[in-house]
């Protein structure tokens, strides 16, 4: 097992990749075999595909606060003429899709949660033809991506209501921007630098989801999570270098997330969702308060 | 492997495949409804639901209500009948109450079920970490700490002398060990629990278990 990124960048050496320590990994601690640990993630990712298909097709949620810009995207990027070039904005497209999926109660697959679904799907789909990825390479990604989220998981946390939207969007976030720079053919020092660049971009984002829905904000910050990802994975393979090391960097966003009021833990009770339109909205969709 | 460790496999990150909004409020809500179920070992007439925190605060818009009734009715965090769950025990004329209380608990995602059968009643707290992922944190009123990932053994059963005996016999027949057990019961000669972690897994034990006299269910999950 690993506790630290460090230690994933010192056990990794003794395996072909950091996919391989983490199937590994998972073999000691479940007892399971390699093929059927393989399989179980493979079918993750056909989850994953199918969320972001349905979703640029276009969905609406429950409610109707979100749906339509996975397709909105989709045309957008289709005309191309768009500022960004094409690999980020069909991230960003991605996972906008897998959220407003998520938000209409459709099937998706966490990655580290719900409401940050978006990031390691979309930025998978976004570059696996690019970079040549073959199936095998897929679900190479998603252990790579799951290696690191383990340990932020266990230093800091994965809940928004343990640490905020940093612990989740964030989490996902740094665990594919780790995820790319193995898949572009980088070293785990770099997609250690990478996880390091994007946690510290996204300390004390607060979880402050309108009416307690998974949708505003959540929806369009995986568009961040999604890009985000794809900056810091080319800043790590420029060489860039986090000046703070990776593992102090989780442990900040620990602590971060230990001292910030619960109102901006997925409370509904600070941030967007106390604003007069969140408020309005709150009511329009549950009634008063008060029942 | 490690017990101080919250999350241990990769499919804690990378899954799991459910039912949207929400990883914590609503597959986590359906896994502790499903466990607390399984430890229960029958249905329920009767079900007050407490909620604390950030359960209490958003349980509407996360769905968490209706996946906590959900898995109380047996479904996963992929069960597309989720959002039904409601008029699902309501057909079943299961009556469920909830219940947001404003007390302080050392988790932002608690619950605490109260079933209830008959006399029988059982109150469980269960806690939602994130990523779907769930401790079972008290039964009746017993601080226990029960994560999954473990290979674990639940047996609802007749509070007769020898029980305990008969259980770990079959565990030491079948060179299995036990890491942590937890036994209570309703009162002396009632209902009682037992609940069994493992280091390796091991379903096949449960029919072994079903077929003791005096057992009245088994569960296993992991």
């Amino acid at each position: 097992m690993f506790y630290s990124i460090q230690d994933i960048i010192e056990q990794s050496a003794n395996y072909p990749s950091v996919a391989d320590l983490m199937i590994a990994t998972e073999m000691a601690t479940s007892g399971k075999d390699r093929e059927t640990i393989r399989a179980i993630m493979a079918k993750n990712l056909t989850v994953m595909e199918a969320s972001v298909a349905e979703g640029v097709a276009g969905v609406r949620s429950v409610t109707g606060l979100t749906g339509g810009d996975a397709k909105r995207l989709d045309q957008y990027l289709d005309a191309g003429d768009s500022l960004l070039g094409p690999t980020v904005l069909t991230a960003v497209r991605n996972a906008v899709a897998v959220n407003e999926v998520n938000a209409k109660m459709g099937l998706i697959c966490a990655t580290p949660t719900a409401g940050s679904a978006g990031v390691l799907a979309g930025t998978l789909m976004a570059v696996r033809d690019q970079l040549r990825m073959d199936r095998e390479a897929q679900v190479d990604y998603l252990f790579t991506a799951g290696a690191f989220g383990l340990v932020i998981a266990n230093k800091a946390g994965i809940a928004g209501a343990e640490g905020g939207c940093q612990a989740e969007v964030g989490s996902a976030s740094a665990m594919a921007a780790a995820a790319l720079v193995i898949a572009k053919g980088g070293t785990a020092d770099m997609a250690a630098q990478a996880v390091a660049i994007t946690l510290a971009n996204m300390l004390g984002l607060i979880c402050d989801p309108v009416a307690g829905l998974v949708e505003v904000p959540c929806v369009k910050r995986n568009a961040m999570g999604a890009s985000q990802a794809l900056v810091s994975a080319d800043m790590a393979l420029a060489g860039i270098r986090s000046v703070i090391p990776p593992d102090e960097v989780i442990t900040a966003m620990y602590q971060v997330g230990r001292q910030m009021p619960q109102i901006f833990r997925e409370t509904a009770e600070g941030g967007l969702a106390t604003t007069p339109t969140g408020q309005r909205l709150q009511k329009q969709i549950f009634g008063d308060a008060t029942n | 492997m490690d017990k101080a460790l919250r999350f241990r496999s990769v499919f804690d990150i990378i899954g799991p495949v459910m039912v949207g909004p929400s990883s914590s409020h609503t597959a986590g809500a359906a896994r502790i409804g499903k466990v607390v179920r399984d430890i229960f070992g029958e249905v329920p007439e009767k079900v007050d639901i407490y909620l604390y925190e950030s359960f209490a605060k958003t349980y509407r818009g996360h769905g968490t209500d209706i996946a906590l009734v959900g898995g109380l009715l047996g479904m996963d965090p992929a069960d597309p009948r989720l959002r039904d769950s409601l008029h699902l025990a309501y057909e079943q004329g299961i009556k469920v109450s909830f219940v947001p209380k404003s007390d302080k608990v050392d988790h932002p995602n608690t619950a605490r079920i109260v079933l209830t059968k008959g006399t029988r009643t059982m109150s469980v707290v269960g806690v939602s970490i994130g990523g779907g992922n769930i401790q079972i944190n008290e039964i009746d009123g017993f601080k226990i700490s029960l994560s999954m990932g473990t290979p674990t053994f639940i047996t609802v059963h007749q509070d007769v002398p020898g029980m305990i005996a008969q259980v770990t016999s079959i565990f030491s027949e079948n060179d299995v060990n036990i890491a942590t057990m937890t036994v209570t019961r309703a009162a002396k000669g009632e209902k009682a629990i037992m609940i069994i972690e493992s280091d390796v897994r091991r379903p096949d034990l449960v029919p072994q278990l079903r077929a003791l006299p005096h057992m009245q269910n088994v569960t296993y999950f992991e």
